[in-house]
């Protein structure tokens, strides 16, 4: 396999004319492509430390202008962004520790053939994806649970996402072979102990990735917070900066 | 039969009574968090009191629906969505497939890494710091794109406090945001393409653009077909957090979308009633929409494929 990738590549030189144009404009066109990306993620880096009046008359381009930490100090002086920051990282951590046992618990039933109640369960699970109850009722409900304006609202609602659902599912079933469980069993061993000491454990891979995909979804919740969270001492980081940005807004049209 | 039917079940509790309690919660978590809202969306049909909660509201059949249907946000609001969804279709869904295409065309492997990871990173830029971005970008006054349109003689152009530009500026951002990550899935459908083929390709003449178009292409049909099928069946639920982060007095014409609408109808109007009944005309129109285009493609696909 590897040795046919190597061989199915010529060398440049070797390459026939429409080839070789082929090569020039697509190294070329991802080239811009990356530099589209990049400048704009870079210019933020460089603006952050430059003097804002530089910025407004477009003389910040590839270096800071006036360099300054100011925007910073600004930062660390506001109380509102520190008490939002350590909300979010709660919101992270807790949350994505419930996912991640909430997913793996409900992703190994799910992906043993044999379980009688499989596709019955699946297909009540697959129908959130499609149905929802929608804004409103989700909203009256929680306010009825007494969730509406505290933290674990933040980290119960998204407890499992269906589609990183899917994901566990399919890794297990294609990483841990049905034999595997079967031979454990007639050495009288549990379903119990095989989640937890067989799939756990060759797990990492799709557990460190639900890590990444529920963990950045936390930081970057929004949504939520705006519709569940009243007190401020309760936000988001992401909703107090949309309230600085909007602050910024009215104050320099 | 009766017994047989109690044994059998009897059995596969004994057997599976452990994968039973370890879905248990999980499944919990689905029937609090998911189809008790469900069952809460009766609140559509009936006037809903504060004071008499969800189930002891009056009924009132399809008053808010009606009064949707009759109102004169109702076509502007199915305008917007459907303009901005269709316009994110027809300009963001190929995007994506050619990026695939062209990053598998490159041999250089450490340039590929390098690109393939630059591309991913906006998808983690949360949709706050982005719209923060398109204002500073974007400004009419000192933005950069800007300075560029009056480098070459142009008029500065207010992209985010104008209806006419708000749907390009939405999906353009949008595909800058997530081209790289919607990739993915065809950089593997790519991965899994037999090397075989391209080499007896290579045996027979072809050159890169042929390689390309009778074994790339073909090769990711049923993938890029399974997601424009997920994408055609979403139009009608664009996502709320970009339209409503987009939105101010000046492009509201062009930016109201459904979802925004039913979040300022039940939120801020606290119309539950009205909101809901709204939400719910909407998630039927989208199930419709998914299960025809579904149908549809599995024809056509046949069709085609075969």
């Amino acid at each position: 396999m590897v040795g046919k990738k190597t061989r199915m590549h010529q060398s440049f030189a070797t390459q026939s004319l429409a080839d070789k144009l082929f090569d020039i404009v697509n190294y070329g066109l991802l080239g811009a492509i990356v530099i589209c990306i990049l400048y704009p993620l870079f210019f933020i880096i460089i603006a952050s430390f430059s003097d804002p009046v530089a910025i407004n008359n477009g003389q910040v381009t590839f270096w800071p202008v006036g360099f300054n930490t100011l925007g910073y100090q600004k930062i660390f002086e506001n109380t509102k962004i520190w008490r939002s920051y350590s909300n979010t990282i709660f919101y992270t951590a807790v949350g994505t520790v419930i996912n991640i046992i909430l997913t793996m618990m409900l992703a190994y039933p799910l992906s043993r053939k044999e379980f009688f109640a499989r596709k019955g369960l699946t297909l009540f699970v697959m129908f959130t994806m499609y149905f929802q109850g929608g804004m409103i009722p989700t909203y009256l409900w929680m306010n009825q649970l007494h969730l509406y304006n505290t933290p674990w609202v933040m980290v119960l609602l998204p407890a499992v996402n269906v589609f990183n659902l899917i994901i566990a599912i399919n890794f297990i079933r294609n990483n841990i072979p049905e034999e595997l469980y079967e031979a454990a069993s007639i050495d009288g061993c549990s379903h119990f102990r095989f989640f937890t000491t067989m799939v756990l454990p060759l797990s990492k891979t799709i557990v460190v990735v639900l890590i990444l995909y529920y963990g950045v979804a936390h930081w970057n919740e929004f949504m939520n917070g705006i519709i569940y969270l009243r007190d401020e001492g309760f936000y988001p980081l992401q909703l107090t900066l949309r309230n600085i940005l909007l602050q910024n807004q009215a104050s320099r049209p | 039969m009766g017994k047989t039917m109690g044994a059998k079940v009897r059995r596969a509790l004994a057997r599976d009574w452990q994968l039973l309690l370890l879905a248990a919660v999980p499944v919990l978590y689905f029937v609090i968090f998911h189809y008790v809202p469900m069952y809460g969306v009766q609140i559509a049909f009936k006037d809903f009191k504060a004071a008499d909660g969800i189930w002891k509201s009056a009924w009132c059949g399809f008053k808010h629906f009606k009064r949707f249907f009759a109102s004169s946000q109702f076509g502007p609001l199915i305008k917007n969505t459907l303009g901005l969804s269709l316009l994110q279709i027809l300009l963001g869904f190929p995007v994506p497939v050619l990026l695939a295409i062209m990053l598998n065309q490159v041999k250089n492997k450490r340039f590929r890494k390098f690109a393939q990871s630059i591309v991913y990173c906006p998808h983690f830029i949360s949709i706050v710091v982005l719209t923060g971005m398109l204002y500073i970008f974007l400004s009419p006054r000192n933005g950069i794109i800007n300075h560029v349109i009056q480098a070459f003689g142009g008029e500065p152009v207010f992209f985010l406090g104008d209806a006419k530009y708000f749907k390009l500026t939405f999906v353009i951002s949008g595909i800058w945001q997530n081209a790289g990550w919607s990739a993915i899935i065809y950089i593997a459908a790519l991965a899994g393409i037999s090397p075989d083929l391209y080499e007896a390709a290579q045996v027979d003449g072809a050159n890169k653009w042929q390689r390309i178009r009778h074994i790339d292409l073909p090769g990711i049909l049923p993938t890029v077909v399974m997601m424009l099928i997920l994408e055609m069946g979403k139009v009608m639920n664009l996502g709320f957090q970009k339209a409503y982060l987009m939105q101010n007095a000046q492009n509201l014409a062009a930016s109201e979308i459904i979802s925004t609408y039913i979040y300022k109808v039940g939120m801020i109007d606290a119309q539950y009633s009205y909101s809901a009944a709204i939400n719910l005309f909407n998630n039927l129109i989208n199930i419709i929409l998914l299960v025809t285009v579904n149908q549809v493609a599995k024809k056509a696909a046949n069709e085609s494929l075969w």
